[in-house]
């Protein structure tokens, strides 16, 4: 099965159950066990909690949107998010250690978890970042 | 996210529900925290939590902490399938009092 679908949505935190639901919705249409459906939508939410948290740190309000585009090709899932937020230095995206048991750290560590990749991709136009999420289903 | 406390004798009970996500985890620690604070047991009922992300985790792992320098204790009670998962995942189901 091959799909594609992108939504926008504003950087901002009442932004990500909107994430959840355009994601929901996607893989609604994807034969898979309802486990992995929620696991998914977990990194992807997670993902672009990165960007409202991390991205915009320090901005209050913005005007920006990010977009997140959800592709399937036969069995390999991509999933991208594209932000205009600070530019990510990939080496510095770490998660606490899991044994330092202290709020926050743990979205990454989410991400890295249920998804087989996570790779920062240049050049895209207009953007900053685009993150690139992938796993074989 | 919604929720509501009951009082009985030392202990403070928090239901929640809905989903919690960083949108909500102020509105959720400003409900629990001062519970926590005050010296009572705080019982956290995930029942009717349907989603929970690791700001969520976060806000669990904080009243945990905070009820340890206070001496008492956060028990999280009936948690959903979702969301026990979501805990285990983040390997805090020997570290939370889950009952």
């Amino acid at each position: 099965m091959n799909l594609s679908e992108s939504k926008d949505f504003p950087v901002s935190a009442a932004s990500l159950k909107e994430v959840r639901v355009f994601s929901r919705e996607v893989f609604e249409k994807i034969n898979l066990p309802q486990d992995q459906k929620d696991e998914l939508v977990l990194a992807i939410a997670e993902a672009a909690q990165n960007i409202v948290k991390h991205g915009y740190k320090g901005v209050e309000q913005t005007t920006d949107r990010m977009e997140i585009k959800i592709s399937l090709n036969d069995n390999q899932l991509e999933i991208g998010f594209y932000d205009k937020g600070k530019p990510v230095v990939p080496g510095n995206v770490q998660h606490r250690k899991l044994d330092d048991i202290k709020p926050g750290g743990l979205g990454t560590f989410f991400i890295k978890q249920i998804m087989d990749g996570a790779v920062f991709k240049k050049d895209e136009q207009g953007w900053v970042n685009h993150l690139v999420l992938t796993k074989k289903i | 996210m919604t929720y509501k406390v009951s009082e009985e004798g030392n202990v403070s009970t928090v239901f929640l529900n809905g989903e919690i996500d960083m949108d909500v985890t102020e509105k959720a620690k400003e409900v629990i925290l001062p519970l926590v604070e005050s010296g009572k047991e705080v019982h956290l009922n995930l029942k009717d939590v349907s989603y929970m992300d690791s700001s969520g985790i976060s806000v669990l792992i904080e009243s945990h902490q905070k009820a340890l320098e206070k001496n008492t204790k956060v028990i999280v009670k009936e948690v959903s399938k979702s969301v026990l998962k979501v805990i285990m995942m983040a390997k805090l189901e020997q570290i939370l009092n889950l009952e």
